[in-house]
């Protein structure tokens, strides 16, 4: 029942004096229904110029063929892998959030689940233009699927990680599609029930003729725990089986059962990362605070810092066993991760993933925005450098050290990669100016019970414990969203 | 005779709307539906709606997609082309598991949703049936069918009696068409 009042201590997910369900549409809508502002556009501007690099590296790269990029005999998998594998990943988080915090009935999920799920979506589209590019002929990218053809009949191999991949990441993406889509038509009603002329055309085709009956919100929630059921395990098998990809193969360091927890594992932690560096600039940027507050931060940088821990594990245990194998190729792969040329790609993985992370232990730094913010783009730096170091330097001396070699990017690669980011902050961007980047009809479902202002009255209700009413004034003290003095 | 057909009752927060429908239950007036701009918990059963069944549908597409591809990939590689891999088995169970797992989702997903738009007659483009603007927004609304439910005033004022902030007497069913 929306009139549950929930305990005291537990800090609000809704900051601000006067919220009304009113002022949440107008607070989310803000961007939408007006103009953009300057920074807007100057984020739009670098954004689509890096998409424009993007759209030309990629033509680029399908004129002049796959020669274009720095591969070679030995190095046949770089950059776009890489890449891949590091988009795959950051997409994680957004279904974490939007899936499992739904099923573990974490209300504070409410205002950052859309953002997160429509950035999983561009992080997908990202990772899935590299598996286009990186196939050289990319009008046969219909190869991989079991399609009658005149080859003698010859079917796609299903015992293969590559089409187990093919699999789970279409699937992915179209589930998260889905779920994302039908999680907005509440929110698209409510643009159109607000607008006029052609924005409200666009908007009634868009929401699908919701109105809001008591029928139509029973289904709804009930199609969106099932999908959030289904989507738990999925986004744990996609990272699963990307990490086949690599683990079923006989490659030193790529050859280890622990990959797929290890991949999962990584890969939600580079998604809060991402998630955290788009919020903490979206929440200023479009006055936000008092939805995504500090709560909302420090809760994602305690799972930053459990994952990060996880990965840390996942590390010390691969070296125990490269030793405790005793294969001697296997030891040298790890030991040339520290001593071999690419020592400072070794060295961004586990600095930036293992030793930067272990910061967030302090409350200080989890509450601190700007270190918080700069933490998340460490965390997505040294996470594409751990796949670096998995794809690049796994390959680069194996076993036959006639074949050893250097990889070296050509402009192409760079190019492609830095055009991926421009393209994917290209569709966020266009994203929170069309669209609720707030779900607005989940935050006005815990209006009541989890606001500042319902605890304010039960404070002055009088009915509650002294003690939790410090603890909780204490816990306020962090919020930058929140005037302290109103409590003394 | 008015010309009233349909009677609104606006709340502007979800426990003056239960409450609200427990008045009007209890003064038997008979409800034609309620909007609201969230899911209201409880209010299913309040008005004697069944549980969703989509969960059924979702079980069945659900099997279908899984026994799809799995029958899929034993007529490809094991009744069609079985291949010799290093004289490996061709019916290889556990490799299926994988693909036999994606599908069994991805049915599920677009099956049960597509039967949840189906029923609920969602589709892009449709007209929406909007009694008023303000449901998807900030306010909480009980319909009445103002045909045989007489007299107006009397629901007008139970209604404001259990705290509607506002009480409508609308000539048209839908203020959303044109």
């Amino acid at each position: 029942m929306a009139s549950h009042s929930e305990s005291i201590i537990r800090e609000p997910l809704i900051t601000g004096k006067d919220i009304t369900y009113a002022q949440i549409t107008n607070d989310v809508l803000r961007p939408v229904e007006n103009m953009p502002g300057k920074a807007w556009w100057i984020g739009f501007s670098v954004a689509s110029l890096g998409a424009c690099l993007w759209v030309f590296a990629v033509s680029y790269t399908f004129w002049y063929g796959i020669g274009s990029w720095g591969l070679n005999k030995t190095i046949g998998w770089a950059w776009d892998i890489t890449g891949f594998v590091w988009w795959v990943g950051i997409g994680h988080a957004g279904t974490l959030i939007s899936a499992i915090l739904l099923l573990f009935r974490q209300n504070w999920r409410n205002s950052i689940n859309r953002s997160a799920e429509a950035m999983t979506i561009f992080a997908v589209i990202c990772a899935a233009t590299y598996v286009v590019s990186h196939m050289g002929r990319p009008w046969l990218a219909y190869w991989p699927l079991p399609l009658p053809n005149q080859f003698g009949s010859l079917w796609v191999n299903f015992n293969s990680p590559l089409v187990w991949d093919v699999f789970a990441i279409s699937t992915y993406f179209s589930v998260s599609l889905v779920f994302w889509y039908t999680g907005l038509l509440p929110d698209l009603a409510t643009i159109r029930d607000r607008a006029t002329g052609i924005r409200r055309k666009i908007y009634s085709v868009a929401s699908f003729g919701w109105t809001g009956s008591v029928k139509t919100w029973q289904r709804f929630e009930t199609v969106c725990l099932i999908l959030a059921g289904i989507s738990t395990p999925l986004v744990l098998s996609v990272h699963t089986i990307v990490s086949m990809d690599f683990a079923t193969s006989l490659e030193p360091g790529w050859h280890t059962t622990i990959f797929p927890p290890y991949f999962v594992a990584g890969a939600i932690f580079s998604g809060f990362a991402m998630v955290q560096t788009l919020l903490l600039v979206t929440r200023k940027v479009l006055g936000l605070e008092n939805y995504i507050t500090m709560f909302h931060i420090e809760a994602m940088n305690k799972i930053i810092l459990l994952t990060g821990s996880i990965v840390g594990v996942a590390y010390l245990t691969e070296f125990f066993i490269a030793y405790y194998s005793a294969g001697e190729y296997e030891q040298y792969t790890f030991l040339n991760r520290f001593i071999g040329p690419y020592w400072w790609a070794g060295c961004m993985m586990y600095g930036c993933n293992v030793l930067m992370t272990q910061l967030m232990w302090f409350k200080k730094i989890r509450t601190n925005i700007p270190i918080s913010w700069v933490l998340s783009i460490v965390v997505n730096i040294g996470m594409w450098f751990e796949r670096f170091v998995i794809i690049v330097v796994s390959l680069h001396r194996d076993f036959v050290p006639s074949s050893w070699a250097m990889f070296y990017p050509t402009w192409v690669d760079m190019s492609v990669f830095v055009g991926s980011i421009g393209l994917f902050f290209t569709m966020f961007l266009l994203f929170i100016r069309v669209l609720p980047s707030i779900a607005m009809a989940e935050v006005k479902l815990i209006l009541k019970s989890s606001s500042e202002q319902a605890k304010l009255k039960l404070i002055k209700g009088g009915h509650v414990e002294q003690e939790e009413v410090q603890f909780y004034k204490e816990s306020l003290t962090s919020f930058d969203s929140v005037d302290i003095n109103d409590y003394k | 005779m008015s010309k009233t057909k349909y009677i609104l009752g606006l709340f502007a927060d979800p426990d003056e709307l239960m409450h609200g429908i427990d008045t009007l239950q209890k003064n038997s007036v008979p409800i034609y539906d309620v909007y609201t701009p969230m899911p209201i918990h409880g209010i299913e059963r309040k008005l004697g709606i069944k549980d969703s069944r989509l969960g059924y549908a979702a079980f069945l597409f659900g099997c279908l997609g899984g026994t799809t591809i799995f029958s899929m990939a034993y007529y490809m590689l094991v009744h069609d082309w079985p291949m010799d891999i290093g004289g490996k088995p061709a019916f290889a169970i556990p490799d299926f598991v994988p693909i036999t797992f994606e599908w069994t989702v991805l049915f599920t997903a677009f099956g049960m949703t597509l039967t949840f738009f189906f029923a609920t007659h969602l589709f892009p483009g449709r007209t929406p049936r909007v009694m008023d603007l303000r449901a998807t927004d900030d306010r909480f609304v009980i319909a009445i069918d103002a045909k045989g439910n007489i007299p107006h005033e009397d629901i007008t004022n139970l209604l404001k009696e259990a705290g509607a902030v506002e009480v409508k007497h609308n000539d048209r069913k839908y203020v959303s068409y044109e």
